[in-house]
């Protein structure tokens, strides 16, 4: 069974973002990049999957600054490839990412056509998780978003799926593979691996570089201004039981003119 | 009395251990179970020292390392100590065993797991900004020199430490302890945000791999400058640049501050003339008292507060009881808790109680958060608080 995992770094928000002298850009100087949370979940999962039916785990991800680690470090805990695609444009927005992947994607040797793909259903550059389902749309697979479980059973077609929605509700779906999942999360948080084998994974090389293509079907995003969100006052807690706060709710939107 | 040695050998790992005279020599206990009855979570410990020791010279080596039961052991020294054949248990044995167990658990537990990944990434356990590890200077009231910024050679390189940079409480410690250096006019700079984490608890929980990446990193950012010695506030950074950071070339005196100010106590007497009124126990730190033996320092240097009358708790000097913090134990709380194991900051609060005292005495960074929990906890906090010997010193300091 072949499982490709979709990996990226985003802005690490341990340091305080700030916009850049261009007004457009987030300053560079102190900015540090980590791995998507969601992915490293995607990652756990396929790993898991690895583990009990013997896949085989292919990782790919975008050039940033410190990929290099988060790459050394899946093959540290098993992957058996982890590929670096320089060349894409930054920023890109979520449609140009898209287009980009699934047209450097089928172009690397070996990695598609996969079982299952498997990627964060969203990042903190993309809330909205629309990377996931439009690549899925441009390779042809079927998308599911905000997988919690998989369930597979070795050299299955069909895989049973946990889909978590508000509420506290969980959807369970059977989908036939091949398929791309958006992880929100795995039976078990991403597991630990000690930093000898990353200095190991390290030493023994073996990151593939590979080019994205040099012409994307869509222009990647224009970004005119950014700015930091201005706190212009505070915020007023509605005390009491559901009642008298539905009530109060109500007067400050009748007050304010919106009923 | 076993001694704190240097380790000579740099790139170990357990059966590299094993086949060396040295290792070969752990193997010779001779199963008198002291190290097992002395240690703190002897009674709950699957594998103590006696028979992890047992088991690997007759080749049980799997069986030792599978599971988490190795994870208890806080490297509190007390085996060490107590150990008839002097076998170097806390510092090399049980680090290697527990490297082969991380490799091997499925699951880390997570509170562990996230402070190891946030020393390795940020360079201290909190997982706070590297920039924001001088944020305390602010607040410190005197000059706290930056070593990029003298650009000259400086007699003491003060490492502050993770839970003094970070920690509020810890950052006390520290302001409190800048006062100090100042006032005895002491040659000192810091690195600020060059500054990262010395690694020994890492080590000893047995990342191997991270403490030889920070000691890597550390020793490259020392080699940029010049200074006569090193001074840390946290004991465990002691240990690891007094013992296995020579072994890669570190080779300046070290420091750590108790013994350091009570060095110099003839220069600060005259100026330690605020009465504190506090009858005061004092807790002799795992590495500070048991492994390096230094006990009388801090003594000395409360007993010359004006105001300050000491008494001991039922177990000091080499009996100390742990706090619990050390070998990843600052990190195990809830693991411990899972287990149902007692807390062993609880132990040594409810002895520090029975004393009478209003001050709890600690020369540790980890011991103040973990003695004013359990404090708190214990509901003790009403009649007696925890202070370094720095802030005891610092608050008998005249302006």
């Amino acid at each position: 069974m072949k499982i490709l995992v979709l990996m990226k770094m985003v802005p690490d928000i341990v340091e305080e973002l700030e916009v850049a002298g261009d007004g457009k850009s987030l300053d560079q100087e102190f900015l540090r990049f980590i791995v998507n949370e969601r992915d490293e979940y995607a990652l756990e999962q396929a790993l898991l999957l690895k583990d009990r039916l013997q896949a085989t785990v292919t990782v790919v991800a975008p050039e940033a600054p410190e990929v290099d680690d988060v790459l050394f470090t899946a093959r540290a805990k098993g992957a058996d490839r982890v590929i670096k695609v320089v060349g894409l444009p930054v920023p890109s927005g979520a449609r140009a990412t898209a287009a980009a992947l699934a047209a450097t994607l089928p172009r690397i040797d070996g990695v598609l056509p996969a079982d299952l793909v498997v990627s964060g259903c969203q990042a903190i550059d993309d809330l909205d998780g629309f990377v996931a389902p439009l690549l899925a749309a441009a390779l042809d697979l079927p998308y599911l978003g905000l997988v919690s479980r998989i369930a597979l059973d070795a050299g299955a077609a069909t895989a049973v799926v946990s889909k978590e929605y508000a509420g506290g509700v969980m959807g369970r779906f059977e989908l036939t593979l091949p398929a791309l999942l958006g992880i929100q999360g795995c039976e078990k948080p991403p597991r630990y691996v000690p930093i000898a084998k990353v200095r190991a994974a390290i030493a023994a090389g073996g990151i593939e570089t590979v080019a994205a293509l040099g012409e994307s079907a869509v222009a990647p995003l224009e970004v005119t201004a950014m700015a930091k969100p201005e706190a212009a006052g505070h915020a007023e807690m509605l005390q009491g039981s559901a009642r008298d706060v539905a009530e109060k709710v109500a007067d400050i939107l009748a007050a304010r003119g919106l009923l | 009395m076993a001694q704190a040695t240097v380790q000579e050998m740099s790139d170990l790992t357990l059966d590299g251990l094993l086949a060396t005279p040295a290792g070969r020599a752990l193997l010779s206990c001779i199963q008198c179970g002291t190290c097992a009855g002395t240690c703190p979570y002897g009674d709950v410990m699957r594998y103590t020292p006696r028979r992890l020791i047992g088991m690997l010279r007759e080749g049980f080596i799997e069986e030792v390392i599978a599971g988490d039961d190795l994870l208890t052991c806080v490297t509190c020294y007390d085996c060490w100590a107590k150990c008839p054949r002097g076998l170097r248990l806390t510092d090399v044995l049980l680090p290697l065993v527990k490297e082969q167990v991380l490799l091997r658990l499925p699951q880390v537990p997570a509170e562990l797991q996230s402070a190891l990944a946030n020393t390795m990434r940020y360079g201290n356990p909190m997982g706070e900004s590297p920039r924001k590890r001088a944020a305390w200077v602010e607040g410190a009231g005197v000059p706290v020199p930056l070593l990029r910024d003298l650009a000259r050679p400086v007699e003491v390189l003060w490492i502050v430490e993770c839970y003094a940079a970070y920690y509020p409480r810890g950052q006390d410690n520290a302001r409190a302890t800048a006062r100090i250096l100042n006032a005895l006019g002491v040659d000192f700079a810091i690195l600020g945000n060059e500054e990262k984490c010395a690694g020994e608890c890492a080590r000893l929980v047995g990342e191997k791999g991270l403490f030889d990446t920070l000691r890597e990193q550390n020793l490259a950012t020392f080699a940029k400058y010049e200074f006569g010695s090193l001074l840390t506030s946290d004991p465990h950074a002691f240990d690891a640049f007094a013992y296995v950071y020579p072994a890669l070339g570190l080779n300046r005196p070290v420091d750590h501050t108790t013994p350091f100010v009570a060095d110099r106590l003839d220069a600060l007497r005259p100026r330690l003339t605020r009465d504190l009124g506090y009858r005061v126990t004092y807790h002799d730190s795992c590495v500070l008292g048991r492994h390096n033996h230094m006990h009388e320092q801090p003594r000395r240097l409360l007993e010359a507060l004006p105001g300050v009358s000491l008494v001991e708790m039922a177990h000091c000097r080499d009996d100390t009881i742990c706090c619990g913090g050390g070998g990843g134990g600052m990190w195990l709380d809830t693991f411990y808790k899972a287990k149902g194991y007692p807390r062993l900051s609880d132990r040594r609060v409810e002895e520090a109680l029975a004393t009478g005292a209003d001050v709890l005495a600690v020369s540790c960074p980890y011991e103040v958060p973990r003695f004013e929990d359990s404090l708190k906890v214990l509901g003790g906090d009403d009649r007696m608080v925890v202070r370094d010997v720095m802030e005891l010193v610092a608050e008998a300091l005249a302006e």
